[in-house]
């Protein structure tokens, strides 16, 4: 299949485009109205309402007999179930493609149910996959969150690579007056990015080719864990300034993700002035960011980016194979997303592993250190240790607070007492979320 | 003939009682308490009538009790008006001096008073009360009437307290349905602090907290003049609440629980302590954390002092405050002075009423200090108006005519 506009190699890329669930929907349908049309895609719902999306794309309801087009109710069995009675037809969508992307937002029924699906059926067929999700906020609760986690996991296992965008991270990024609607596009916006500057990675004429076999070593392998960021800028000081958009970005967050990264796939892409010093420069300051990883770069024209310089990587941090043994899903949910950089730092723990790129999508143990040895080099970080956590594990656990119960009691019938946007008729305690035990 | 203006009656609506005090008001002017009524209230919320005709019934219970008492047939009633409508600001009127020496003639005082009262309000709003801060001469300030200074700039501040017409016309219509004439009406926090403090508390800065069942009220005193109040629509009745739903006790208990068990501060020792309830025969039933009742309670009272404090703070008259004082059916919880210091920062006392005379160990207690207060302000007014021997009719073309004409 030709992308349009651009040249066609040999045997040239196919990049498949399949939206699930509502987010995931809405997300591709973005993406198609921008830059990158002419992809096939495919959108499922399990909800009639994915038809009224405008979007130049193959549509499908999944579970037509089982919830007849009214969605799952946040049950993401239900939509593993309906996406494998849809085997066969998913498999025709899915025949003949190099590239998978699963778009989704993880923590409904849809999303986290039908995406590892896909992403099991796509592989099956010989596809590089790559899930590209949203996690959910945390005020949408410990539910969605806990659910969330599952499904990143199984989606992990089934995908070469999930790239993961907590929503709780665009609070760095939006103020205060952001609408819901403007954060929600915002989140797809990114995805979007996500997709359109890996199809420009690998689509691009290139003066530095960077081609699918690197995505593929870069991102291949179950444990790797990959972050991506793009950032843009123009002027004099571009050359600088794009790399410090980019450290700055809430994605990699604040830079961290660059420091610990094993792997970073960088694409730069300038207008018909890009020199080969601004390349050289850029370069530069990027691989200083990068302490640990090896840093594989292509960089494109384009001719509408005259005077600007745009950069997109593509952040790999790879786990040693003894977390993979190690970490229970129990763990992972317990962890929350923020400190999951204690799996990079594990990373640094073991010597053996670090600065070297593992070949082949299998990682060998580390062969000086020994799985009990590990376990007590971890033991002896208390932040880190396994058994501590799981004993931490319940007590983590949020309760669900159920909506009949913040009944107003008494102050039923009165106007409710509303101060700086908070309802005072709300006991102080649950408001201010201190725990009575 | 008999004179009725000596005797007067403060009529306070509140959210867990219903109060009516009649006081006579002796030759010297001291105030001699004759009568005293009260009734549970059933139709407040917050400060604010919800169910009209359970209020009616209630009032007419309190004002029957009083009358019985006093032996005095009540006709007419100041009435203590709260609610989380209700809203506080200082107002500076200006006036430049016109005469050519600088004097400062009786015109000037009318012109800056008049200044004064061109109020920005909301359109539903209307003013309680005007009070008199200072008069300010070139920026000099200065209590007394400034006629006769010189000067060519003559300010005056004023308190305005003001409060949504329609939800202050409610209580005055109820009392008016009774065929009972409303004197006046008066913000029960300034009620409240009138019957508290006295003269040397006001000109030293004193805040005042009314901690009643529905609402808070708040009002600083400094250098003599009230300098800002202020509603709180959280009271005695959040505490129940937050203990029913936290304890998982139904409201009548939790009000039980909160009067033999309350505190607002959590002791170290109380620590693992728990309560026995007991069931219909007397058997126990569950046991409840006397800890998580106390923090419930301690986190409830802690927020109202800061959200009072927050608001002297923003008003920017923080500083004037010396002290507080409690007083209200909330001002019993046991320790409350203590958290109230911890969160202010100053010495708190619990309010009292000897000005009054009358049965002391009847009067003085927290939960009347508001309907005292009323019976304080009428006094004044009614000391204002034989001084000025205003009649019938002039003395309505007050605000209080505005209202009941509006009604």
């Amino acid at each position: 299949m030709n992308i349009a506009g651009f040249e066609s190699s040999p045997r040239s890329l196919v990049i498949k485009l399949v939206g699930v669930g509502g987010a995931g929907s809405q997300a591709v349908a973005q993406m198609l109205a921008g830059p990158i049309s002419g992809i096939p895609a495919l959108l499922l719902h399990t909800n009639a309402k994915v038809n009224a999306l405008q979007a130049d794309a193959e549509k499908m309801i999944l579970g037509k007999q089982r919830m007849h087009g009214l969605g799952t109710g946040g049950d993401p069995d239900i939509a593993r179930a309906a996406a494998e009675d849809e085997e066969t037809c998913l498999t025709k969508f899915l025949q003949g493609a190099d590239l998978v992307f699963v778009v989704a937002g993880l923590g409904g029924g849809t999303g986290t149910g039908a995406a590892p699906v896909i992403a099991r059926l796509a592989r099956a067929q010989g596809a590089l996959v790559l899930g590209l999700v949203t996690l959910p906020f945390q005020f949408e609760g410990s539910r969605r969150l806990k659910q969330a986690q599952e499904g990143l996991h199984k989606l992990r296992r089934s995908a070469d690579a999930v790239i993961c965008l907590p929503n709780q991270k665009f609070f760095s990024m939006i103020d205060e007056k952001t609408g819901v609607a403007d954060t929600f596009r915002l989140s797809n916006e990114l995805m979007s990015q996500g997709v359109v500057g890996i199809w420009q990675m690998l689509t691009r004429k290139s003066l530095i080719p960077l081609d699918f076999a690197y995505l593929r070593s870069v991102v291949g392998g179950q444990n790797a864990e990959s972050s991506f960021a793009s950032a843009e800028a123009r002027g004099e000081a571009r050359t600088r300034d794009v790399v410090e958009k980019l450290a700055a970005s809430p994605l990699l967050d604040q830079g961290r993700a660059l420091e610990q990264a094993t792997d970073v796939l960088v694409s730069l892409v300038g207008g018909d002035d890009l020199s080969i010093s601004e390349v050289e420069k850029v370069m530069e300051q990027l691989t200083r960011l990068v302490p640990n990883g090896q840093v594989i770069m292509g960089a494109a024209l384009d001719p509408s980016l005259t005077g600007r310089i745009s950069l997109t990587v593509v952040v790999s941090k790879r786990a040693p194979a003894i977390n993979a043994l190690t970490k229970s899903s129990a763990d992972e949910t317990a962890d929350g997303l923020t400190n999951r950089c204690g799996e990079i730092e594990n990373s640094l723990l073991n010597p053996a592993q670090g600065g070297q790129r593992p070949v082949s999508r299998y990682i060998a143990p580390p062969p000086e250190t020994t799985i009990e040895g590990a376990e007590k080099l971890m033991q002896s970080r208390p932040d880190l240790a396994p058994t501590r956590r799981k004993k931490r594990g319940p007590a983590m656990q949020q309760g669900q607070l159920n909506f009949q119960i913040t009944s107003r009691g008494r102050f039923e019938k009165s106007e409710p007492t509303i101060h700086e946007g908070e309802d005072l008729d709300i006991p102080t305690y649950v408001r201010r979320g201190i725990a009575l035990n | 003939m008999f004179d009725s203006s000596r005797i007067v009656v403060g009529l306070d609506i509140g959210t867990s009682k219903v109060c009516a005090v009649v006081v006579e008001i002796t030759e010297g002017g001291a105030l001699n308490v004759i009568g005293l009524g009260q009734a549970k209230s059933r139709g407040v919320r917050k400060g604010e009538i919800v169910n009209v005709e359970d209020t009616m019934q209630d009032i007419r219970d309190a004002l029957a009790a009083a009358e019985e008492m006093s032996d005095r047939e009540i006709q007419s009633v100041y009435l203590g008006v709260t609610g989380g409508h209700v809203r506080s600001f200082n107002n500076r009127g200006f006036h430049p001096v016109a005469s050519v020496d600088r004097e400062i003639m009786a015109d000037d005082v009318q012109d800056v008073l008049k200044n004064a009262r061109a109020l920005n309000l909301p359109g539903e709003n209307k003013v309680l009360h005007l009070i008199r801060q200072q008069f300010l001469v070139d920026g000099e300030s200065t209590q007394a009437q400034p006629i006769g200074r010189f000067g060519a700039r003559l300010e005056v501040d004023f308190h305005v307290i003001h409060g949504s017409l329609n939800r202050l016309q409610t209580p005055i219509r109820v009392v008016k349905s009774l065929q009972i004439e409303v004197e006046d009406v008066v913000f029960s926090g300034l009620g409240s602090a009138l019957a508290c403090l006295n003269s040397y508390q006001k000109e030293l800065g004193t805040i005042v907290i009314d901690m009643g069942a529905g609402s808070t009220e708040y009002l600083l005193y400094s250098g003599g003049v009230a300098r800002h109040s202020g509603v709180i629509a959280v009271g005695g009745d959040h505490i129940s609440n937050d203990l029913a739903y936290g304890l998982k006790v139904p409201l009548g208990r939790a009000e039980q629980l909160k009067l033999d068990h309350g505190g607002a501060v959590v002791e170290a020792e109380i620590r693992g302590h728990t309560i026995a309830l007991t069931n219909d025969h007397g058997l126990p039933d569950r046991t409840i954390n006397l800890e998580h009742l106390r923090r419930i309670m301690a986190l409830r009272l802690e927020e109202v002092f800061q959200l009072i404090l927050q608001d002297l703070d923003r008003a920017g008259v923080l500083h004037e405050a010396r002290g507080v004082v409690l007083t209200g059916g909330g001002s019993r919880v046991p320790n409350v002075e203590k958290l109230a210091a911890q969160v202010f920062e100053m010495p708190v006392s619990r309010g009292r009423t000897t000005w009054i005379s009358g049965d002391k160990s009847q009067l003085d207690q927290p939960e009347f200090a508001a309907a005292f207060g009323l019976v304080r302000f009428a006094s004044f007014e009614v000391k204002k108006r034989t001084a000025s021997n205003q009649g019938f009719a002039s003395r309505l073309s007050g605000k209080l005519a505005n209202l009941l004409r509006m009604n």
